[in-house]
């Protein structure tokens, strides 16, 4: 027989676009490690993903890469032109899945002779019609949950009838459980299943097994039917709660040597009854009271808890899983960590591993915070400890919420009990709430459902705490905090001492952390690779320090809105640059969704807490020659000054230089000093204050507070009434946290330099600009590159501006500078002296990798003699915000001050307009048909006129409500007019849920309060997210989007690789 | 639990300390110290006749979260092993079937722990040195008493965990004898499934006069070399003239191994846990499996007419051996699991459908 691997050169890989909630970063880190499987065995990789801010669509890690929307015309097009001989499905989340089974059931693979690897397309369609996969399992004898698949809503409320209220909705082929949910009631079932049958031709409706252990086995399966279960995880929150949305351990604490096994036996006879080959995962609930166990699902691909277990266990799941796909045997592949033994066997964890979601719920306004069975949170943490409460805590930290550990979670949570019972996103906080208050285990049990288990160890936290407050403070006790997983700032709190003086005692007294390894084996082998945490239960390190002076990297923690895989690009360019340089290269990061947590992208990982103390540990235990803050985001740029101020060397940029862009004071003094312009600003602290201030500039004005990342609590205020409010009901000002008011100018652009400089000298720079008028945040802008309507005299003074800046604040490294310009005019609004987001972009855009000239500035290395051509270029790149909106019920979708997109997308284009509508498709919208439902306040109207009268012409049919129906009927166009809801039934709403519009254009009046619930626009809004239909609520974008739709009409774009643009590199 | 200090002394000097509950006073208790990396299973591991002797220390560092059930769900009637070594041993246990936490069960039976040990430095030194004795000496009375390590580990222990006179088990039409060399309950749960009779023997019972349609030689602690009578019973029933199918697992196996005329060995550190891969050498298949044991069968001393067939994919170990004409085969590794993976609980059919 011919090997797979021998017919096979050339791969197509599907990407999985934009991050969003419930499809992250974790496909990345799939990706690429693909890539490398691939490409070690000769394999050509063709890659399509238009996630410009990831790893794998680096230069130099797919051999052709297509930043092109995932979509079956533009994938079509690329098989093709590219002419694969294989596809791989799995490593792109539920975005390549989909779109892998469209290729197959349009016989576009076929036709093409492209032969799909890993697991077959037939057992991909069993594992995702709950119908097929139940049957195939009882087939088996394998139970399932007693369920019926339904396609009407009339079937759902019978079925529902002969299981009993309550039952489990749950829609197929979605991801992250999208429009899932317990049903209580008849009344329930009927709106709920009606809109989920909207987005899925079918829905479940099943037994419901709330409170039942929910567990997980990742699975992996080769060719000659060698199969394992690599790991098991258990969610502490139990079924009801989607595993998203849990908190997780690894490997399970509560199940015992026969359920453990009983689960892995079946959790391997599913994947081979299925078919699997590479990786998949299979959910199990399990009952506590006598361990009864029905499978929930399982995932024939890479998914966000394999990306999890990999990082749990070191077993590099999809790097294997690829290998697999080209016809390896598990026992032909090395095992990475040990290099002695191979990758057919199952890793034993001789630590615990928590999980711990990252929520942003606070960034929606009028969003609920109540967690359930779809996913919410944009990010997670993982933290490894020898005991639950020290991995606990230290994951609660990683989270970057403002608490220390349990003990010191900033809110107080007025109704715990509540929280505890419906659960939300600070259920663990309003547990330890109550523990603390005397609460028993099993009262809170009874709440929450969750295991008395894990319970127990938080409560003996909360006593433990109590020990802390009161004995004295020897070292026997120092210890036993420390093995509780309290940091230094939190027992300091405690004991009225400051975080410094606990370090120094505990450093006094020895109490440091040991530095262990995780090697797959439990310590059965030795060895080979680098992969590190730390742990007080312990009385040794597994490892001695490095032997030449390392260099630190921190990454970018968890991902959050503001904060997401760019960074963890940057951290890795900075790694690979370092290391091609001769530098050893430590690389600290909490988020296992990334590509930097992969042993092989340092010399030393430490899988930990990016906190001032444990970077010290670190950096003190490693005699580290430096520091790197500015590749991290916001988190790690943020230890930048403390660290400084202890004497630890920062690599690049000054503290205080650092300081000086983030201190608004000294920084505004600064622009003052160099005669650089800035919108009025003033930090106040009383209220007569802000509003003196507002009245001095004119309204509207923006109000946040100091020190943020992405703008939280920030917003625009339009009248002294709404100011009045707003000063009121956050209930944030005072002398200690004074608000930053500042002026807010309208109908203005901005635009944004990301630069590297060395000593205070600009070496390359790039300028993007905004698509959208000012008042969106940088993070939601469509942002275009170079700029295509900018005044000449506007960049040249943007250039100047940003060398001045420069020179004065002495900058070596990276730094990014927001403008605002109004006519000629140029305001500095803000600047970083760290990587931004838009590193990625600019660097892939022009060719020229601005973190591998950011490095070599930092380590002190020359620097090519050159000069970098950056704007004049033959073509134009857009970004394009990926919003998440229809995850969060509720949340009003406009995009304005406050940043709310979960991630983004690129796409290069020859001119403006197709760069611009490629990008937007890019985020997986489409347009399917010519129906265009317009609602435009006022002031707005006019300036779409014309596009819709060309509309009109070329045969759109257009829906309009009252100001705007009359308005197109005076004007001459004809449309149909739509009720709002306020107005009757049926109305526009009837539109939208019977998709008799394919496209919804809603700008509202800038002045108008978002989340508005009552309001008619936010209503129509949000049922175009409900629904799934395109919503454009933006005035420049709507204009740009309607000359697309003209521009494009019948016409399909070509789809062309990177490398055919960025022609110096050929 | 009320703890005291205590320490963990191994032979060549190096010192853990711990905690121990305080009802050991300030006795010694000493065993081999060996490692076991299984995640799950301290109830079935701590029953396992095969530990008699051993000190054993669990690589995962929460042990007792979900309790100890009833003596039905034991590998046998009590623990075997002489001292327990953890991380953290978790009192406040949850489970439906829990009757009990893990530290009042070996209270009750007077078996020996120590928690708070860094039992990832331990097991690194048992890998680097092999196995070696030790002792758990609490530190009631002021400095701990040195014990005096003995490198023996005793000949006679097989006839302390074997049964003492045979056995009946279930009426079904196939008889199996069953040689208890110390064996785990689990296996005869799992001969049980099939329509069988069993009658389970001492090690030093002489069967091979007897009508019986398959034999049986169970697992079992200590050194394979020193079972002399159960050896020499075997090798008459190799050489019977109508030769019955045997199977045997662990000891058992090494034990056939010996009676055909093979070689045994000690490991450096054994294979303990419930992840040691193993490739099934006909089918080209990797399998899991759940091991426990210190020695091992020398391939080159394995006998013609014999062939390999499993072998270990971290260290390329003989795992499993073959008759090539007659009906004789037995692996290294536990079919019958508890504590571990089931991958290869069909081997007792294998066994059934050769009787």
């Amino acid at each position: 027989m011919k090997r797979i691997k021998d017919t096979i050169k050339k791969v197509l890989l599907l990407g999985s676009g934009g991050l969003r909630i419930g499809q992250a970063g974790e496909f990345d880190y799939s990706g690429s490690q693909a890539i490398k499987a691939l490409k070690q065995e000769g394999i050509r990789v063709v890659l399509v993903n238009p996630n410009i801010a990831t790893v794998q669509t680096d230069q130099g890690a797919a051999d052709t890469l297509y930043l092109e929307p995932l979509n079956l015309a533009t994938v079509t097009k690329i098989i093709a032109k590219e002419k694969p001989d294989g596809i791989l499905l799995a490593f792109g989340g539920q975005t390549a899945l989909n779109l892998g089974l469209a290729l197959e059931a349009k016989g576009v693979l076929k036709k093409y002779g492209v032969l799909v690897l890993g697991t077959p397309v037939a057992s991909i369609r069993l594992t995702e019609d709950r119908e097929l996969f139940k049957r195939a399992l009882e087939s088996i004898n394998i139970k399932t949950p007693f369920s019926f698949a339904v396609t009407t809503t009339e079937e759902a409320m019978r079925s529902a009838k002969k299981i009993g209220y309550p039952v489990m909705l749950r829609a197929g082929y979605s991801l992250g459980g999208l429009g899932s949910g317990k049903i209580s009631s008849e009344q329930e079932l009927k709106t709920r299943a009606a809109e989920a049958l909207h987005n899925a031709p079918q829905i479940l409706i099943e037994e419901y097994l709330a409170g039942w252990k929910e567990i997980e086995y990742e699975v992996i399966r080769d060719k000659s039917d060698t199969t394992l279960a690599i790991c098991n995880m258990e969610n502490m929150d139990p079924m009801g709660i989607h595993t998203g949305e849990s908190i997780v351990v690894a490997p399970s604490q509560t199940l015992t040597n026969k359920e453990f096994h009983q689960l892995r036996e079946v959790s391997l006879a599913v994947a081979r009854r299925i078919g699997l080959l590479g990786e998949g995962n299979v959910q199990f609930a399990l009952n506590p009271k006598n361990g009864d166990y029905r499978v929930i699902e399982m995932n024939a691909r890479l998914s966000r808890s394999s990306a999890l277990a990999s990082k749990a266990t070191g077993y590099p799941l999809a790097y294997v899983a690829a290998k697999l796909a080209i016809g390896k045997r598990l026992a032909e592949i090395p095992n990475s960590i040990t290099k002695k033994t191979t990758s057919c066997f199952e890793p034993a964890l001789d630590y615990i591993v928590v999980k711990f979601p990252r929520w942003d719920l606070i960034k929606f306004q009028a969003a609920s915070r109540v967690i359930g069975s779809e996913m919410k949170s944009v990010g997670e943490v993982m933290a490894i400890g020898r005991s639950f409460p020290e991995a606990l805590q230290k994951a609660v930290r990683m989270l970057n919420i403002g608490g220390s550990g349990l003990t010191d979670y900033p809110h107080t949570i007025a109704d715990a009990p509540d929280e505890i019972g419906r659960a939300t996103d600070r259920r663990l906080f309003a547990i330890y709430q109550e523990l603390r208050s005397g609460t028993s285990v099993a009262t809170i049990a009874d709440w929450s459902q969750i295991n008395p288990w894990f319970l127990e160890q938080l409560a003996s936290v909360a006593s433990f705490e109590k020990k802390l407050r009161r004995s004295k403070l020897t070292t026997e006790l120092l210890r036993s905090a420390k093995h509780y997983g309290f940091s230094d700032k939190a027992i300091g709190q405690l004991r009225r001492r400051s975080e410094e003086s606990i370090r120094q005692a505990r450093l006094t007294a020895g109490v440091i952390p040991a530095i262990k390894q995780i090697d797959t084996l439990a310590g059965e082998f030795p060895a080979e690779t680098n992969y590190l945490y730390t742990t007080y239960h312990a009385s040794e390190h597994d490892i001695a320090p490095s032997q030449s002076k390392p260099l630190i990297i921190l990454g970018s923690g968890p991902y959050c809105i503001g904060s997401s895989v760019e960074f963890d690009w940057c951290a890795v360019n900075t790694a690979r640059t370092a290391r091609a340089l001769g530098r050893q290269v430590v690389m600290i990061n909490s988020n296992p969704e990334t590509v930097s947590t992969d042993y092989d992208e340092s010399d030393r990982l430490y899988f930990e807490e990016l906190t001032l103390e444990r970077v010290r540990d670190i950096a003190d235990f490693e005699g580290a020659d430096g520091i790197v803050v500015s590749v991290g985001g916001q988190i790690a740029n943020n230890l930048a000054l403390p660290l400084a101020r202890l004497g630890y060397a920062l690599l690049g940029t000054a503290a205080e230089s650092i300081d000086q862009a983030e201190d608004r004071e000294k920084f505004s003094s600064l622009l003052n000093k160099l005669n650089i312009d800035q919108p009025d600003w003033e930090k106040v602290s009383t209220a007569p204050k802000a509003e003196s201030f507002a009245r001095r500039v004119g309204y509207p004005i923006l109000v946040r507070p100091s020190y943020v990342l992405s703008g939280a609590a920030m917003q625009t205020i339009h009248s002294p009434e709404k100011l009045a409010e707003y000063l009121r009901s956050e209930g944030i000002i005072s002398q200690e946290h004074p608000v930053v008011i500042s002026q807010f100018i309208t109908n203005a652009k901005e635009l944004e330099i990301d630069a590297v400089a060395a000593h205070g000298q600009v070496i390359i720079e790039a300028i993007s600009e905004h698509i959208e008028n000012a008042g969106v945040h940088s993070g939601d802008a469509t942002i275009v590159l170079p700029p295509q309507r900018l005044y000449l005299e506007t960049i040249r003074r943007a250039k100047q501006i940003t060398r001045q800046v420069a020179a004065a604040l002495k900058i070596s490294g990276p730094f990014n500078i927001q403008f605002i310009a109004k006519n000629n005019d140029l305001k500095v609004i803000e600047c970083n002296l760290r990587a931004s987001r838009s590193f990625p972009f600019v660097s892939k855009v022009t060719g020229y990798n601005f973190i591998d000239l950011a490095t070599r500035v930092i380590l002190g290395e020359p620097l090519p003699q050159r000069t970098f051509e950056t704007l004049e270029l033959d073509y134009v790149a857009v970004k394009t915000p990926q919003f998440s909106y229809s995850r969060i019920k509720g949340a009003d979708p406009v995009a304005r001050v406050e940043m709310a997109s979960t991630g983004e997308v690129a796409v290069i284009g020859k001119n403006y307009l197709e760069a611009f509508y490629k990008s937007w498709q890019a985020t997986e919208q489409f347009v399917i048909g010519k129906r265009l439902l317009v609602s435009i306040c006022n002031t707005h109207k006019p300036r779409l006129l014309e596009s819709l009268r060309m509309l009109a012409e070329l045969g759109w049919e257009l829906y309009a409500t009252d100001g705007t129906h009359e308005f197109l009927t005076n004007n001459g166009i004809s449309a149909r007019f739509a009720k709002k809801a306020s107005e009757g039934e049926p109305n526009l709403l009837d539109l939208i849920q019977n998709r008799q519009v394919d496209l919804v254009i809603n700008i509202p009046n800038g002045s108008a309060r978002h989340g508005l619930s009552g309001s008619d626009g936010y209503q129509q809004r949000r049922a175009t997210i409900d629904h799934q239909v395109p919503l454009i609520t933006n005035l420049q974008l709507a204009e740009l989007f309607l000359r697309c739709l003209i521009a494009f009409h019948n016409t399909t774009l070509p789809a062309r690789p990177w490398h055919s643009y960025i022609t110096h590199l050929n | 639990m009320t703890m005291q200090a205590s320490s963990l002394l191994l032979k060549n000097k190096t010192v853990f300390p711990g905690w121990s509950p305080a009802w050991q006073k300030n006795k010694v208790f000493s065993g081999e110290v060996v490692f076991n990396t299984g995640m799950t299973g301290y109830v079935e591991s701590l029953t396992d006749p095969s530990y008699t002797n051993q000190i054993l220390v669990f690589t995962y560092p929460l042990i007792g979260n979900y309790g100890v059930p009833g003596p039905r769900r034991w590998e046998s009637k009590k623990i075997h092993v002489s001292g327990v070594v953890v991380g953290s041993a978790v009192e406040t246990w949850n489970h439906y079937e829990g009757r009990g936490s893990l530290t009042s069960w070996l209270q009750s039976q007077q078996v020996p722990l120590i928690t708070g040990v860094d039992t990832r430095a331990l097991t690194r030194i048992l890998r680097g040195h092999g196995t070696m004795p030790g002792a758990i000496v609490s530190h009631a009375k002021g400095a701990p008493r040195l014990p005096i390590f003995n490198d023996e580990i005793g000949t006679d222990l097989m006839k302390a965990v074997s049964i003492k006179r045979p056995r009946i088990y279930g009426s079904g039409p196939k008889k199996i004898i069953v040689v208890d060399c110390g064996m785990k309950e689990n296996i005869i749960r799992s001969l049980l499934r099939f329509p069988v009779t069993i009658k389970r023997v001492p090690y030093d019972y002489d069967y091979t006069r007897e009508s019986f349609d398959g034999l049986f030689v169970s697992n079992g602690p200590g050194d394979p070399a020193d079972c002399r009578a159960t050896i020499e019973i075997l090798q008459k029933a190799l050489s019977l003239k109508n030769p019955r199918p045997i199977f045997g697992i662990c000891l058992g196996s090494q034990l056939l191994a010996i009676a055909a005329g093979a070689k045994t060995y000690k490991l450096p550190f054994g294979h303990r846990g419930h992840n040691q891969p193993c490739l099934e050498l006909n089918t080209g298949r990797g399998v899991v499996t759940s091991q426990n044991h210190g020695y091992a069968v020398d391939e080159a001393s394995i006998p013609v007419g014999w062939q390999v067939t499993y072998r270990n994919l971290n260290d390329g170990s003989v795992e499993g051996l073959a008759h090539a004409t007659q009906p004789f085969f037995s692996v290294q590794f536990h079919p019958e699991a508890a504590p571990g993976p089931t991958d290869t609980k069909d081997l007792f059919e294998k066994f059934f459908a050769l009787l």
